[in-house]
């Protein structure tokens, strides 16, 4: 957990009184919406087709009990009595009145939580990470990092009206959970031969409607020169970027005209100018953000506890844990992931009663704190692992327990035509009736690892590019209609899906992606062999012929 | 559109010289880039002050070589949403050392000016009259800056490192 | 910002002019009488693309109470009741196709 110091205390009130005298203008009509527009942008504030949708940044997907429960209170006082969890450790309201939102921000403020930048063409919520500090083998805690870049982020007086939005994700293991390929700026840590401390720094990733993965610019980055390496990179970008065209400005379009290398040569004559300048991150600075950071202090606990020994004779549990449950890097303790996906529910919702338990939950077995990831699921990073018995069952009391993690019926999916102004097509039905048909949970685990990203339109929110199964609504003559792509994946070995037939409507999709199931099963060499392996294997080709033979 | 410089709003001292008007005997002008680059010679000798309106897709270079002789630079917004003349005003204050005024101009609007100063602009041509008096308030608002920039204001990260050791630093 | 006025406007069928309103974004719909309602069945209905231009011009100088005003399809029972006109637009009028999270 960061704590906040008075000076991260002092800018974030000034910031919500900043607001508070702008949505004022606005309501007295001294700013026009124009005007408006991009000021609320910057704070999170979209119009979506039913009411203001409002988006609170969970840094590095890092929550304390305390600040759970604040969320839960603005989702139900000022909203409807729930929130959306995103895939970029965000949560999203989506009932907010204009005239209220002050008011929540001030709330949020009083637990250091805050809604900057979480949307506008700026930098966007710095994401991380959701077992960081707890997974074994990271080289370093990347959350230190997320958060040096998150205060050198926000409120940036020469970046904050940058061509278009800007994302940047830091991981610090070999597996990469925080998906870097897909962003704008993606930060492996890792060590040199030398033994130091430093950043291999990626660039130009993305989805949207031109989807690239990101390119290395720079094998090894220094952890002092972090900071100035990144403002090169974004200096090169707010000048070069294009402004000319909506879709063409993020900083992928620029490196893919200019080429990464000559974008990277741009970016080191940049950085050399402004390497040995205030933006020199000594390590004295990074004790101290390291310092505000506070870890629990375990117990010594046995690798095998007796509640877990008994609890093993209960199918039911043993299925939770064995899907649930991963290992942590300090013995007797586990990472509890938890499932925002019961069967038939929109993914990622929880309701404000379901975050109030939790809370008390996370302070019971947690050391107070929650994590929020990609996949938009929740997590508990410090489980003693004879408490899982009694979690498991505190979590099923609220619905909360579904044993479906990184099987087929764990969905990503965007708010789709239901909420949102861009949408062509629902994405949420569509995940509802996939969960009902995969309900069977020996079937999903006979499945194996399978994830569906589902976007409502181009614009990708919900990965669809990136799910090993990923689904894609257009609209056909007024009807929705849906593209499917196959063999997609956001991890370190991220890659693009390739479309497997033509869109099919509303109606089908469910079938189709049945029917692809069924063909991974049949086509698979062993049990062993997860669906996105196959496809790899065996190209697109053989499920085309299965899927679409009798359409 | 009245001008704030020095915090207050001011008299612009500056004659705007439309390209093709002709030059007034003396007083300070201010030119556009393509009057200026294409007669930098002329202007220069005549008594009175040269401003400049540098365009935001233009790179600084043809610029640099003059700044000593130049008492202000105009960066334009053209829109407030285009952020170009900020990197700009850093480059022409932090790298170029350019001390004369720099001037925000364009779509200058109040939410803008802690974001302007911080870039090193220290006169704003403000499109609207309650945002002009309003200045002062909107450049108080914020005492706490995550970035260094060149405006002198220590950001978070130093202040704490200097609080910090001050303290190792008492008996 | 395209003016209203400038935009070319093409309606394929009877028409309304919504928004969402400033305050609290509330779909809108505006009315025969220079107002907004949060029903339908009060909207101004047109059916050619001048009177939608001016409809929408006439809707757009209220920059306080409405938020992103634009043309919407409508469709016309034989009763008179005024529908929308594609699932978007149902979407707006009767909320959300699935039903909000139970509290636990």
């Amino acid at each position: 957990m960061y704590a906040y110091d008075e000076l991260d205390r002092t800018l974030l009130h000034e910031r919500v009184s900043e607001f508070r005298d702008q949505v004022k203008r606005r309501l007295s009509g001294e700013l026009t919406e124009d005007e408006f527009k991009m000021l609320r942008l910057q704070n999170g504030v979209y119009l979506q087709l039913h009411a203001y949708m409002f988006r609170v940044a969970i840094p590095y997907g890092t929550l304390s009990s305390q600040q759970l429960r604040a969320l839960a209170k603005v989702a139900r006082r000022y909203d409807r009595g729930y929130g959306h969890f995103t895939t970029r450790q965000n949560i999203q309201y989506n009932w907010i009145k204009l005239s209220e939102l002050p008011d929540a921000l001030a709330d949020l403020a009083e637990v250091g939580i805050h809604a900057m930048q979480t949307s506008g063409n700026n930098t966007r919520n710095v994401t991380s990470d959701q077992w960081a500090g707890v997974a074994p083998g990271e080289v370093d805690d990347p959350r230190i990092w997320s958060e040096l870049l998150r205060q050198y982020t926000t409120l940036h007086p020469e970046f904050s009206f940058l061509p278009r939005k800007f994302k940047i994700a830091i991981t610090a293991s070999a597996h990469d959970r925080a998906a870097i390929k897909i962003h704008d700026i993606g930060l492996r840590l890792h060590k040199n031969e030398a033994g130091e401390l430093g950043f291999e720094v990626l660039v130009g990733g993305g989805l949207g409607r031109t989807p690239f993965i990101a390119k290395t610019i720079k094998q090894f980055v220094h952890r002092r020169d972090i900071l100035s390496y990144v403002e090169a990179i974004m200096r090169v970008y707010n000048q070069y970027g294009r402004r000319d065209n909506i879709y063409k400005a993020r900083i992928k379009i620029l490196v893919h005209e200019l080429g990464i290398d000559k974008f990277a040569g741009e970016v080191e004559e940049e950085w050399r100018h402004i390497r040995d300048s205030a933006l020199a991150v000594e390590d004295a600075a990074i004790d101290e953000i390291r310092a505000r950071f506070t870890y629990p202090t375990y117990e010594k606990q046995p690798h095998m506890p007796d509640e877990l020994k008994q609890a093993a004779h209960d199918p039911l549990f043993e299925r939770w844990r064995r899907n649930s449950v991963f290992t942590h890097k300090v013995q007797g303790y586990s990472i509890v992931t938890i499932s925002l996906k019961p069967v038939g529910a929109p993914p990622g919702d929880a309701t404000a009663d379901q975050m109030d338990v939790l809370a008390d939950i996370a302070e019971r077995y947690s050391f107070g704190e929650i994590r929020v990831g990609h996949e938009q699921n929740l997590a508990l990073p410090h489980v003693a692992k004879r408490d899982l018995p009694a979690l498991w069952k505190a979590l099923d009391r609220i619905g909360l327990a579904t044993p479906n993690v990184n099987l087929v019926s764990d969905i990503i999916a965007c708010p789709g035509l239901d909420y949102c102004a861009l949408a062509n097509a629902r994405s949420i039905p569509i995940a509802q009736e996939l969960t009902r048909r995969f309900a069977n949970h020996d079937t999903a685990d006979l499945i194996g690892r399978l994830h569906i990203n589902i976007s409502g339109c181009i614009n990708a929110c919900g990965h669809h590019h990136v799910g090993h199964i990923g689904i894609l609504g257009v609209e056909k003559n007024g009807e929705e209609f849906y593209q499917i792509t196959i063999g997609g994946r956001a991890d370190e070995q991220a890659e693009m899906g390739t479309l497997i037939g033509p869109a099919v409507p509303y109606a089908e999709v469910a079938d189709v992606v049945e029917d692809i199931v069924e063909a991974y099963l049949a086509l698979r060499d062993s049990g062993e062999e997860l669906f996105v392996d196959t496809v790899k294997r065996l190209g697109v080709e053989p499920f085309r012929e299965r899927v679409y033979a009798t359409r | 559109m009245p001008l704030v410089k020095g915090g207050h709003i001011a008299n612009d001292i500056f004659f705007h010289v439309a390209d093709g008007a002709e030059l007034p005997d003396d007083g300070a002008v201010l030119v556009s880039a393509a009057r200026f680059l294409e007669s930098s010679e002329t202007l220069l000798r005549r008594e009175g002050k040269i401003g400049v309106i540098w365009p935001n897709n233009r790179g600084l270079d043809d610029l640099v070589p003059h700044l000593d002789r130049l008492a202000l630079v105009a960066l334009v917004f053209p829109s407030f949403r285009d952020g170009r003349a900020y990197t700009q005003a850093r480059l022409l204050r932090e790298r170029h050392g350019f001390v004369g005024e720099l001037r925000a101009t364009g779509q200058v609007l109040r939410d803008q000016f802690v974001f302007m100063l911080r870039a090193g602009f220290d006169a704003f041509d403000v499109r609207k009259q309650s945002d002009a008096e309003a200045f002062g308030e909107a450049a108080r608002r914020y005492s706490v800056f995550y970035q260094p920039t060149g405006d002198g204001h220590l950001s978070a990260l130093h202040r704490r490192n200097e609080s910090h050791a001050s303290e190792s630093a008492k008996p | 910002m395209t003016s209203p006025l400038q935009q070319k406007i093409r309606i394929t069928g009877p028409s309304v002019v919504t928004a969402n309103r400033t305050s609290d974004g509330v779909v809108i719909w505006r009315t025969g009488s220079k107002g907004w309602s949060t029903d339908l069945t009060e909207a101004a209905v047109v059916r050619t693309a001048e009177a939608a231009r001016e409809l929408l011009a006439e809707a757009s100088n209220d920059d306080l109470g409405a938020i992103g005003p634009y043309i919407a399809p409508v469709e016309i029972k034989d009763d008179g009741k005024v529908m929308p006109g594609n699932l978007r637009e149902r979407i707006r009028v009767k909320g959300i196709t699935i039903e909000l999270p139970l509290p636990a």
